[in-house]
């Protein structure tokens, strides 16, 4: 009788087992494909974004002969170097490359393969090494963009010539001068070094980087001390109330408010009542300053009640005062929290764009700004004008830009690992 | 926020449930109820008279007084929940921290009214030290550990006198054999025992009057036990020990006096040996030969 119920029970508990392992199995084969699923987004992401994007690390570039316009004499200074037409030098340079070219459209067409943002090229090559002029000298200089297309394959040279934007002729004249070893794609230097540019052979982004780099050092600044002080007084000093309740909703409202309020926010309070200048840093930094905050604050707080309790009783235990707990005992506890938390709303604050649109750093600027209170785009909002440019070599130009503010992204990201693996603690 | 002088008995809300479905009372445990036996030591050092704690409407300690003596060890026992480690925590104000914890009634150290105003609470904490249930090292090295109250405190001038204090008082633990070579790894990674006896080393560091141990030895395996139990009775030779725990026979081991705490309230205190043997409260008797607990 015994054994039977035993048996019995056995067999009910075995019936369950099998259901309860099937639960499981499918369970593991629902998570594994939602990591699969989402590792599919990823890769194809990543390689849109690099496909399109590599080849504008790249730029065409044409070698020409230098020669000293007549202009110039035997004798020359630095103020005569300075104010010498590069434009004209370049121009007389392709005219010599080709003797046969005639006429002004011709010789307008031939200028053409060379981009306007050449002379600037020319110009600083000139100044830094002014031996060039003496003759014997060749240089390469960037392209146009519509060369530069063509050469990369991005531009079918088999379309009807009206709809091309380079003639035969002009193909023609680009083919000699490949003949001639004179066309080379070279590491685009100037896509990391230049500002913004309506050509796009010579548009970079390090004016928009370096617009990013004051606006974060802003926020990081305003943010982080503000974000942990409230984040300590709120979770260690506050009496809990209706007051304390308020705040702490809000805080929490904050952090879900769309990023565009924040812009119309610092619109009104920095620009239009405060007086600071438009299309700043400055007051970029503020806006994302308030928008990172709220972020900060609960991340700081969830590091600071995650500091078991017993650290706490053991400081007040010896006779600290409270001050004393949190400083010595607490905050260097949850420090590898908070430090995660500011990167990581330091990196989403990088990645924004659209408050930044509210406050005109949505301008052309082709200075690099100097400080925060020059003009200035950030890196996404240099993606976004890019993306937004008719030009066909944006198009590889924003990809690359993308793929360099990723980079960032993930440097922060990485940093915020490091951060933690290495003051995490044990207790 | 003088609470002291009301010492408030009267508005026990045992009144108030008159007529109201009655909880289950145990009898022997009335409204106008007094300890059995005597609360009062021949050197008291803590004096507590007519404390009462509430949590929010939890009235958790009911007109509780006891002594704590110079050179002895009282032990409070009871069943879970009976308020021990309320108590205790009274006498260093850790429920100072505790947002709807209420005390009333008056407790004094060295005749001085521990929730006086003139009374600083970090002073009062250096003066009336604690060790807690499970050992709680800060994650710093064991000197840093021991020094820690020293130096917060400014007790040591220089290097040399901090690094006496931290010797002194971990030779005091009985740990200072064990660790003496490795003072600055840190301290969360010794043995729980080790890490017991450096938060009483901790505690000892800052020179207090008082211990307050609260179940000190629950976390800790026989051995690691019964060093600690030998330590509490060589520290006895100069501080005033009050120690909650669990076990009866530790009880009978380490302290002299004995204060059995049931729903609140203190039953009996007394003689440990008389306690033990000869309980006058039958909740005492009930408990001690474990017919609950
Ligand atoms: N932090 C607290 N907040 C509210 N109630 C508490 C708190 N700590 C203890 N209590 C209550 O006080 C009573 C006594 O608890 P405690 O002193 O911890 O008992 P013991 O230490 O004797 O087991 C219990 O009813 C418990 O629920
Ligand atoms: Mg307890």
């Amino acid at each position: 009788m015994m054994t039977s119920r035993s048996g019995s029970i056995k067999a009910a508990v075995q019936e369950g087992l099998r259901r309860r392992y099937r639960r499981e199995r499918r369970f593991r084969w629902l998570g594994l494909g939602a990591v699969v699923l989402g590792m599919v987004f990823l890769l194809f992401f990543f390689a849109t974004i690099v496909s399109n994007g590599y080849s504008a690390f790249v730029q065409t570039h044409i070698l020409l002969d230098i020669t000293a316009p007549a202009s110039l004499g035997e004798e020359w200074d630095a103020t005569q170097l300075e104010r010498l037409s590069y434009r004209a030098l370049i121009r007389d340079v392709l005219q010599a490359q080709f003797p046969e070219v005639g006429g002004r459209d011709d010789l307008r067409a031939l200028n053409k393969l060379i981009s306007p943002g050449a002379a600037y090229q020319l110009r600083e090559k000139v100044m830094a090494d002014p031996s060039l002029l003496r003759g014997g000298a060749s240089v390469w200089l960037p392209a146009d963009d519509e060369v530069d297309m063509l050469v990369k394959g991005h531009v079918d040279r088999e379309t009807p010539e009206a709809n091309r934007r380079l003639s035969d002729q002009q193909i023609a004249w680009l083919d000699q001068l490949a003949a001639d070893g004179r066309i080379e794609r070279r590491f685009n230097r100037l896509l990391f070094t230049s500002g913004d540019s309506r050509d796009p052979e010579v548009a970079g982004i390090w004016g928009a980087a370096v617009g990013s780099f004051f606006m974060l050092s802003v926020t990081l600044l305003l943010a982080f001390p503000i974000g942990v002080a409230t984040a300590i007084y709120l979770e260690e000093f506050a009496p809990r109330n209706r007051w304390t309740d308020l705040v702490e909703v809000n805080i929490n409202n904050l952090a879900a408010v769309p990023s565009i309020v924040f812009g119309l926010l610092g619109l009104a309070l920095f620009i239009n009542f405060a007086g600071l200048p438009r299309s700043a840093p400055l007051v970029g930094g503020l806006v994302l300053t308030l928008m990172t905050l709220p972020v900060i604050i609960i991340a700081a707080r969830a590091a600071l009640t995650a500091v078991p309790p017993s650290i706490r009783e053991a400081a007040l235990g010896v006779g600290a005062s409270k001050m004393q707990m949190v400083v010595h005992h607490v905050l260097p506890l949850a420090m590898p929290g908070m430090l995660t938390g500011t990167i990581i709303g330091m990196a989403r604050a990088l990645g924004e764009s659209a408050p930044l649109l509210m406050i005109g750093m949505v301008a052309f600027i082709v200075d690099i700004p100097q400080g925060p209170l020059d003009p200035a785009t950030a890196l996404p909002v240099q993606i976004y004008l890019w993306a937004d440019s008719p030009e066909r070599a944006f198009v590889e130009r924003t990809s690359a830009a993308i793929l360099v503010l990723l980079g960032f992204l993930l440097v922060m990201n990485a940093v915020a690992i490091f951060l933690r693996k290495r003051f995490e603690r044990r207790w | 926020m003088n609470a002291v002088s009301e010492i408030s008995n009267v508005a026990e809300p045992d009144s108030n449930i008159a007529g109201v479905v009655q909880p289950v009372r145990i009898a022997s445990v009335d409204d106008g109820f007094q300890t059995v036996g005597d609360y009062r030591s021949e050197r008291p050092v803590i004096e507590a008279r007519g404390v009462d704690v509430f949590y929010g409407d939890n009235h958790a300690i009911k007109n509780v007084n006891l002594d704590i003596g110079m050179n002895e060890v009282v032990s409070l026992i009871g069943p879970s929940g009976c308020g021990k480690s309320t108590f205790i925590r009274c006498l260093n104000r850790m429920n100072d921290t505790i947002d709807s914890a209420r005390v009333t009634g008056s407790i004094t150290l060295d005749k001085e009214d521990i929730y006086g105003r003139d009374m600083d609470v970090v002073l009062l904490r250096a003066r009336v030290g604690i060790v807690f249930q499970k050992p709680n090292p800060f994650p710093k090295s064991i000197y840093d550990n021991v020094a820690y109250g020293p130096r917060i405190h400014g007790l040591a001038r220089d290097r040399g006198t901090l690094d006496e204090i931290v010797r002194v008082s971990l030779e005091r633990a009985g740990l200072w054999g064990e660790v003496k070579d490795r003072l600055d790894e840190p301290g969360t990674g010794l043995s729980g025992g080790q890490q017991q006896r450096l938060c009483i080393a901790r505690t000892i560091a800052v020179g207090p009057e008082v211990i307050l141990m609260d179940e000190p030895c629950s976390a800790l395996d026989p051995i690691a036990t019964a060093r600690i139990e030998d330590l509490i009775d060589e520290l006895r030779q100069n501080f005033a020990i009050a120690i909650v725990t669990h076990s009866m026979q530790q009880a009978a081991r380490v302290s002299q006096r004995t204060a059995y705490f049931h729903l609140g309230k203190l039953i009996e205190v007394g003689g440990t040996e008389q306690i033990f043997t000869n309980p006058a409260h039958k909740l005492t008797e009930d408990y001690i030969t474990g017919r609950f607990g």
